[in-house]
């Protein structure tokens, strides 16, 4: 689903994110990214929905070679992935409704008063459904981080990355922001996501990646204190 | 939930290209009401930016609309128009006779009066003091006068010019005359008044468009995170780009409401002294409210203006603004 091939980065003021990266993900498969800070995952996960353009090297999502992938298309691109983030980015002047509704808004594939059966579905399934009126600062941490996954889900996307989804959570509520991820991995969605709490990812018996000054370096299934 | 999706697809393209045109609808609908729900909510700053628009549109639509009145006005008078045919001294009356039944069958001409010369001499003599020297004359100096007034069809300045050239090349008349010099003055001055609006009116627009442009650039900045979101999630440049459209469209509409509304009331405030200093000329003119075309070239300029402004503003902002 997802392949880099010697993929390389590095910015203008000339320090190498990524070095040489090589790996494949297949379709349905949930995979962990670890590292320290500015060991390169976020610049890894910024490349698949091509927030940022590799300087050497090939990616290609579902086949698809990014390379060949116009300015103009990259909207296209990314409403097939969903995006989590560490502070979850809603936007504070909507609802619970209206942040999860954006994506389905934003593709035109949809009528506006249409969304709600979707958007709800989604919400129940990361258990807000009755905050749906609320703003995003009325909710802790957690339930905004579950309503950032629900804006993720709510298109259905086949790859889903997220980046540090529990930074900011405690042990408990991390986990069960992990086993939601779980779940959407069993009905077929690829998932990446970067974390440095090797606790948490060393339990879920999944896939790890290991970055370390942006080389790959283990790439294997990993149990705590392996790593 | 498949039998469903046979369905789906079976359906003709013609279907699913209607669906999607009534999404885009609904959407650009969505927007608009959101946008207008956005405006209300921070009515405060843009009630400024509203003002700063109508009145920037006021100032030239109230001077056209006043030249507008005053050309109708010097127009009206231009249908008095009357032109005098001073006829030759020894005139037989042969010749006037043939003279006037000639005119008449004129078709630019609408009527006809003669004032034989004793006419003129007894009026002259009432309205003049020098009637009892002309008494001392042994003969009347006075011409016969025929009045022409040109038909209705021809009282444009170019018509009755054209009329009046005619006439003079007639061997029975003297002098044909027109006295009209003042209204033509006053339409150059009327000529070089709407210039100067017109011209007023360029660099106003451009104000406008650079006051919208400006707040447009002010909405982006302050809601850089939200574009970073919907670019992230998706959103293309053209989704990105229709709610600041629209807010440009509503300040524009606004603008140009206000700019009638004051219009209007400059108008009011003003018809009175007009009417009473007409009355002291004898016109019942009076200046009235804007005219309908006026209300719908400010009405559609305005919104016009609003989208050309947001649209140069987030050409070049919106772009800037990318996910990192």
């Amino acid at each position: 689903m997802i392949q880099f091939s010697n993929v390389s980065k590095r910015y203008a003021n000339g320090y190498e994110a990524l070095k040489d990266v090589s790996f494949q993900i297949g379709k349905a498969e949930m995979v962990f990214l670890t590292g320290h800070s500015g060991a390169g995952k976020s610049t890894l996960l910024k490349m698949i929905p091509l927030i940022e353009r590799p300087s050497a090297g090939n990616i290609t999502i579902d086949d698809k070679p990014l390379a060949q992938v116009k300015r103009r298309k990259v909207p296209a691109l990314r409403r097939d992935i969903g995006i989590i983030f560490q502070d979850s980015k809603l936007l504070n002047d909507r609802t619970v409704y209206d942040n999860v509704a954006l994506p389905l808004l934003v593709s035109g594939e949809h009528h506006p008063r249409e969304v709600g059966r979707r958007v709800r579905a989604a919400l129940d399934k990361v258990g807000l459904l009755q905050r749906e009126n609320d703003f995003p600062v009325y909710l802790s941490g957690g339930e905004r981080q579950r309503v950032g996954i629900a804006r993720a889900v709510v298109n259905r996307p086949k790859v889903l990355i997220a980046d540090e989804p529990t930074g900011n959570l405690d042990p408990i509520l991390s986990r069960e922001i992990m086993s939601l991820f779980e779940q959407f991995n069993q009905v077929g969605v690829t998932v990446l996501i970067a974390s440095h709490d090797m606790e948490l990812i060393g339990v879920m018996n999944k896939r790890i990646m290991a970055l370390r000054n942006g080389r790959l370096l283990a790439d294997e299934r990993v149990r705590v204190g392996v790593a | 939930m498949s039998h469903n999706r046979n369905q789906k697809s079976s359906r003709s393209n013609v279907a699913g290209l209607k669906q999607r045109l009534r999404n885009y609808f609904a959407i650009h609908f969505h927007v608009l009401t959101t946008t207008l729900a956005q405006l209300g909510r921070s009515l405060g700053g843009n009630l400024m930016t509203t003002m700063v628009i109508g009145i920037s549109l006021a100032l030239p639509a109230t001077l056209h609309v006043f030249l507008g009145k005053v050309d109708n006005l010097g127009a009206s008078w231009q249908e008095s128009a009357q032109v005098s045919l001073f006829l030759k001294a020894s005139l037989p009356a042969q010749a006037l006779s043939g003279l006037t039944t000639e005119l008449n069958s004129w078709h630019e001409i609408g009527s006809l009066e003669y004032i034989s010369p004793e006419q003129a001499l007894a009026e002259f003599k009432q309205t003049s003091d020098l009637g009892d020297a002309l008494a001392l004359l042994d003969q009347n100096p006075l011409p016969g006068v025929i009045l022409v007034s040109p038909a209705l069809a021809y009282q444009t300045p170019a018509a009755v010019e054209s009329l009046l050239q005619r006439l003079r090349q007639r061997s029975e008349v003297d002098l044909a005359q027109l006295d009209l010099e003042w209204l033509q003055r006053l339409h150059g001055l009327i000529n070089l008044a709407e210039r100067a609006a017109l011209l007023l009116g360029g660099v106003l627009i451009l104000a406008v468009l650079f006051v919208i442009g400006n707040t447009i650039r002010l909405a982006i900045q302050s809601r850089h995170d939200e574009i970073e979101v919907i670019k992230l999630i998706g959103g293309s440049d053209a989704f990105v780009r229709r709610p600041f459209l629209y807010n440009g469209m509503w300040f524009g509409l606004f603008g140009g409401l206000l700019a009638w509304l004051l219009v209007n009331v400059l108008l009011i405030n003003l018809d009175e002294p007009v009417r009473r200093l007409a009355e002291l000329y004898g016109s019942d003119f009076s200046l009235g409210l804007v005219d309908i075309k006026t209300t719908l070239l400010l009405l559609l300029l305005g919104p016009l203006l609003g989208l050309l402004g947001a649209w140069l503003a987030t050409g070049r902002h919106l772009r800037a603004i990318e996910p990192a």
